[in-house]
């Protein structure tokens, strides 16, 4: 199963789309969480150095707070993504899709010092490689998945043309690849866009510029702009 | 219904939609929050989009509608179906009843952790008493000097001459260590409960050399005076956290009826409450142990007697605290 969305149903009956975040991502994203904590460890340190051993136990209380609840205070609320996730674009989940609670996070932070062993998370990786959604021994038991906080695309309006009917009929899926096509032409070199124009070419009788504004004004009428 | 007439005739009911849940996103700064007056049905709003939503997918609406309309309802489901928690009564539920129903319903678990325990510590312990050499087997020769200085009774301070801001210190530093070192005991039953094991029988082991060594060269008033109190607490607590990784290695060992992976999730549910009450009990430890076991002007006597008192306390609070159900 190399498809990385995975659907979730909801209550209401509705499948809900979930693209799941891969251990490379995530582990760039401890990389920076570990460079945050690593800044803040020097710039408190400095801090309570001046208050001697006060400071000092401060310091320490202050450490233990990091290590084991930096990820805990963020993903709940931060919604679900330490600041590391968050540039990578990624934010915790439950396996249900909802909000990460105070239980789950806490439980896939604890175990997180299992996944580390026996270096850099090692058995972590390994418990991702071979389970379906990546998660890691933490994951498993928290119920939480991780994944990608998708934004949505730039709305991409389709060119107005002439609305066609295409020649022959299509099935609801070839619709679709064809509206899908005319939504994505903006983005492709003139190029790219003919040569995939091209290939229906039996369909269009068309080739090249000709073909692509082919392909646009059947979008256009199956958009139901008449 | 072609997606254009689709779109225009309840695109006016997503954006809706979308503004109240923009509303609520405490993600957004405050003055980016859109303000909503008067009275919304959001779960008929909900409901209304979860239809649109299967409506787009099942009719091939172009890719960008359809996920336009699935992160919208995701933003509602998770809005919809987050967890709601009282932390204050959840509290006083738990400490009053949930801890110690659920420490007795486990007593099994509870009862081998304690073995893991205390076995190797009175073993050798005991086996010090008989064989003095023996602690060098377990501990390296420059600790146990250490160890000696410490709770030399010809000393002048038990532990070291502190300052009252050497206290907190010492405090921040059972915080750091014993917590972590609670949370690593718990942690490794991820192994097959083979890590919860170890982290008893070693401390066990190591605690029990001490004891067993101080107490043989006739320190013994100095040091179990000095432990007494806070042991109540960190001991109990540390044999808790073991208890909950065993409870994990439990659910990896033998499942049940369940697949592994839910079965580690309904283990991994009850013992972080263990873990709950392990966090507890090690910072009253933490702060029993700076500010009263290490205090020079305090008799021994008197951190006898009060050490009795704590652990009757303990055995009490765990055999007979929230038998009768709490109105929640």
């Amino acid at each position: 199963m190399l498809d990385t969305r995975r659907s979730i149903e909801t209550p209401e009956g509705v499948e809900l789309g979930l693209r799941l975040a891969g251990p490379v991502v995530r582990g760039y994203a401890w990389m920076i969480d570990l460079l945050i904590r690593f800044a803040v460890y020097i710039a408190a340190g400095t801090l309570m150095g001046i208050f001697g051993n006060f400071g000092q136990g401060l310091y320490l209380i202050f450490v233990f707070l990091m290590e084991w609840f930096y990820p805990v205070i963020f993903e709940l609320y931060n919604n679900g993504a330490t600041p590391g996730k968050r540039s990578m674009g990624i934010k915790v989940v439950h396996d249900d899709g909802t909000e990460v609670t105070l239980q789950s996070s806490l439980l896939r932070n604890l175990l997180r010092s299992v996944d580390f062993l026996p270096v850099l998370y090692g058995i972590g990786l390994i418990s991702m490689l071979f389970n379906r959604d990546f998660k890691r021994l933490g994951d498993i038991t928290a119920g939480t998945i991780v994944v990608y906080q998708d934004k949505l695309a730039e709305a991409s309006d389709i060119i107005t043309l002439a609305p066609r009917t295409p020649p022959v009929p299509l099935t609801p899926l070839e619709q679709k690849s064809i509206i899908q096509y005319a939504e994505r032409v903006k983005l492709f070199t003139p190029q790219r866009s003919s040569e995939l124009a091209n290939i229906l070419e039996g369909v269009t009788k068309e080739k090249d510029e000709k073909a692509v504004q082919s392909l646009l004004q059947y979008a256009n009428w199956m958009m139901g702009r008449r | 219904m072609n997606q254009d007439s689709f779109t225009e005739r309840y695109k006016a009911q997503w954006e809706e939609f979308e503004n109240w849940l923009n509303s609520q996103d405490k993600d957004l700064p405050k003055d980016k929050r859109p303000k909503v007056s008067g009275s919304v049905d959001v779960p008929h709003m909900y409901r209304q989009l979860c239809h649109h939503l299967s409506l787009a997918q099942s009719r091939n609406y172009s890719a960008h509608l359809v996920e336009y309309l699935n992160q919208l309802t995701l933003r509602g489901h998770q809005y919809l179906y987050r967890a709601k928690s009282n932390t204050i009564t959840g509290f006083v539920n738990f400490v009053f009843y949930e801890f110690p129903s659920l420490i007795r319903k486990e007593w099994r678990l509870f009862l081998l952790a304690n073995i893991l325990f205390y076995v190797p510590l009175f073993g050798v312990g005991l086996a010090i008493q008989e064989n003095p050499e023996f602690v060098y087997s377990i501990l390296p020769p420059e600790q146990v000097s250490e160890y000696r200085s410490m709770y030399d009774p010809n000393a002048k301070h038990i532990g070291a001459e502190r300052q009252s801001d050497d206290d907190f210190y010492m405090f921040g530093f059972y915080i750091y260590n014993n917590i972590s070192v609670g949370f690593r005991t718990f942690a490794g039953g991820m192994l097959f409960g083979l890590g919860s094991i170890f982290f008893l029988v070693y401390n066990g082991l190591s605690i029990g050399a001490v004891g067993g060594h101080l107490i043989q060269i006739g320190y013994s008033e100095t040091f179990l005076s000095f432990v007494i109190g806070h042991g109540s607490f960190e001991l109990t607590a540390i044999i808790i956290a073991g208890m909950a990784g065993l409870k994990l290695g439990g659910a990896m060992i033998r499942p049940g009826l369940h697949t592994r992976s839910e079965a580690l999730k309904i283990a991994g549910r009850t013992s972080l409450k263990m873990v709950y009450g392990v966090i507890l009990m090690l910072v009253i430890a933490a702060f029993l142990e700076a500010f009263w076991s290490s205090k020079g002007s305090i008799s021994p006597d008197t951190k006898f007697i009060v050490g009795y008192i704590l652990w009757g306390f303990i055995s009490f609070y765990f055999l007979f605290i929230g038998r009768r159900r709490r109105a929640a």
